[in-house]
């Protein structure tokens, strides 16, 4: 048993057009400790299993255990797609929503805010507002305000997508030592296999809705995100987990294997 | 702060757009005073007929006299009723958006009656509220709120739904339950919807009195304005109108005042 076990699960979304099978039979172990990814095609019910792993949504079948037992409020933290400021608050308390929705503003927990901030560069500007900060910046604030309620395992939802680039690898990278800093287990979700490759351990390569666990890799390159894209091994494991995710297999004429970017 | 310097092109460039502004309140100013001129020179001339069309001088007449007659307490009647209403239906508006926020069901269930109640002519409901609350301020007041109510809950509610699916996914990665997620987000996320509605807010409560004031009224500029028609004495109608013309703009640029201020609050 992992720290964040799912076993069985699967979820159906009814409209009135009909229902989905979003996910199928989902298996899947995430060890303490571990920077855990999934990556799959665009629209494949990524993004349902990550709102499963918080206890956002309550899958229709199977179950999700954190240390054995059902999942808690406050102990998963979640960091979207785009960072989600509130453009009206400054980043400190941008950084404290967490602890006033939990009602756990103690001088302990406050300490514990300005810490993180002071340790991650971003104390200076805690009382600018979320729009005067640069992308990569803001991205550091929502992480740190996910972190501020000690959460025991991170789910990253394609938080780099919003990015350009350039300023993607290096707050990807930000992010990826953050969290080995602080001796976090977490999962990324992406459709990037190189950001995958580069941030990851383990990656689970998932299918085409409704989304079923393919295949698992072990990542055995070494080293932080930018040293593994420096890696020769790099290029071997982006083929395989390609040549797996199968994306244009079907529609592509020349049925080739891109160049690594 | 730093004194900047420009290049000559730059100052150049600054120097014509602010002549142009100058220009512009100029010519601005220049309409004004022809209009009113060319009214007096015509209505001096019996081109036109000043006992109908009335005239500039006439009517500054007449707001002479009513300044030292009693034209404070009309103003100050008008005022109350138009600012009560306002805030009223503010307080009335928002509360109902709320509570039609909280409840997805109750907030189907009640769509049909505010299209109804919104696509309505309220001045329809004239006689009912007289014989309800009474002939006077009150039968003005709630005729003024009824004006405003629906359109401030409408907007106001439709600014509450649109929060974006992100932030509210958000708060529910935080656990938050909904009066935190009403007060920490849907509220501050809101607070220009809120602050453009009360500007149409201001404009429909003006509406609503003068209406409430046709109906039933004692005093107030609309009761003026009705009674100068009744016995044609169309520089009373004039003069009250262009009072109730500043009020109103001055109202509007005060409540556009508090809109800067609340958004340079909350940083935007």
């Amino acid at each position: 048993m992992g720290q964040l076990d799912l076993v069985e699960v699967s979820h159906t979304y009814h409209s009135k057009r009909g229902e989905t099978l979003a996910l199928k039979d989902i298996n899947l172990q995430v060890n303490e400790g571990q920077f855990f990814g999934i990556v799959g095609p665009s629209g494949s019910g990524k993004t349902t299993l990550l709102s499963i792993m918080a206890g956002v949504l309550v899958p229709s079948k199977g179950r999700v255990l954190l240390n054995g037992a059902p999942v808690q409020a406050g102990k998963v933290g979640y960091m979207l797609q785009r960072d989600q400021l509130f453009e009206w608050r400054t980043i400190w308390r941008n950084v404290l929503l967490g602890l006033e929705i939990a009602k756990n503003k103690t001088p302990d927990s406050v300490a514990h805010a300005e810490e993180l901030l002071r340790k991650y560069g971003l104390w200076e500007f805690r009382s600018r507002y979320p729009g005067e900060l640069s992308g990569g910046m803001r991205q550091r604030a929502a992480l740190i305000r996910t972190l501020v309620l000690k959460p025991q395992i991170v789910l990253l939802d394609e938080p780099f997508s919003a990015l350009d680039f350039q300023t993607r690898i290096s707050v990807a990278e930000d992010v990826h030592a953050i969290i080995k800093n602080e001796g976090l287990t977490a999962v990324l979700v992406t459709h990037d296999i190189s950001e995958a490759i580069s941030l990851c351990d383990r990656i689970a390569v998932v299918t085409a809705r409704p989304a079923t666990i393919k295949s698992i890799f072990e990542v055995s390159i070494d080293g932080n995100s930018l040293e593994r894209r420096e890696n020769p091994q790099y290029a071997a494991m982006f083929k395989r987990i390609w040549k797996e995710l199968d994306v244009y297999a079907e529609d592509n004429v020349f049925n080739r294997t891109p160049s690594v970017s | 702060m730093q004194k900047i310097t420009y290049s000559i092109e730059h100052r150049r460039f600054l120097n014509v757009q602010k002549r142009r502004t100058v220009v512009i309140r100029l010519l601005q100013a220049a309409v004004l005073v022809a209009f009113l001129g060319l009214w007096q020179i015509l209505a001096d001339a019996e081109v036109i007929d000043s006992f109908i069309a009335s005239s500039p001088a006439k009517i500054w007449q007449t707001f002479a006299d009513l300044c030292r007659g009693d034209l404070w307490r009309h103003v100050l009647t008008t005022l109350y009723e138009t600012v009560l209403s306002f805030v009223l239906s503010f307080a009335i508006g928002t509360t109902i958006a709320v509570l039609l926020w909280f409840s997805d069901t109750v907030r189907r269930v009640a769509e049909p009656y505010l299209v109804v109640i919104n696509a309505l002519p309220k001045i329809a409901l004239g006689p009912i509220i007289i014989i309800w609350v009474g002939a006077g301020i009150k039968a003005i007041v709630a005729m003024a709120i009824l004006i405003s109510v629906v359109i401030t809950t409408i907007n106001t509610l439709t600014g509450f739904i649109s929060v974006s699916a992100e932030k509210m996914l958000l708060m529910r990665t935080l656990h938050a339950n909904k009066w935190q997620t009403l007060w920490k987000l849907v509220f501050p996320a809101n607070l220009p919807t809120v602050m453009a509605c009360l500007k149409i807010s201001v404009g429909m409560s003006w509406v609503g009195t003068i209406m409430g004031e046709y109906l039933v009224s004692k005093a107030g500029l609309g009761y003026l304005i009705v009674y100068g028609g009744q016995v044609f004495n169309l520089s009373l109608v004039m003069c009250a109108t262009v009072v109730l013309c500043v009020l109103a703009a001055l109202m509007y640029v005060l409540v556009a005042l508090l809109e800067k201020v609340v958004n340079r609050c909350i940083g935007l």
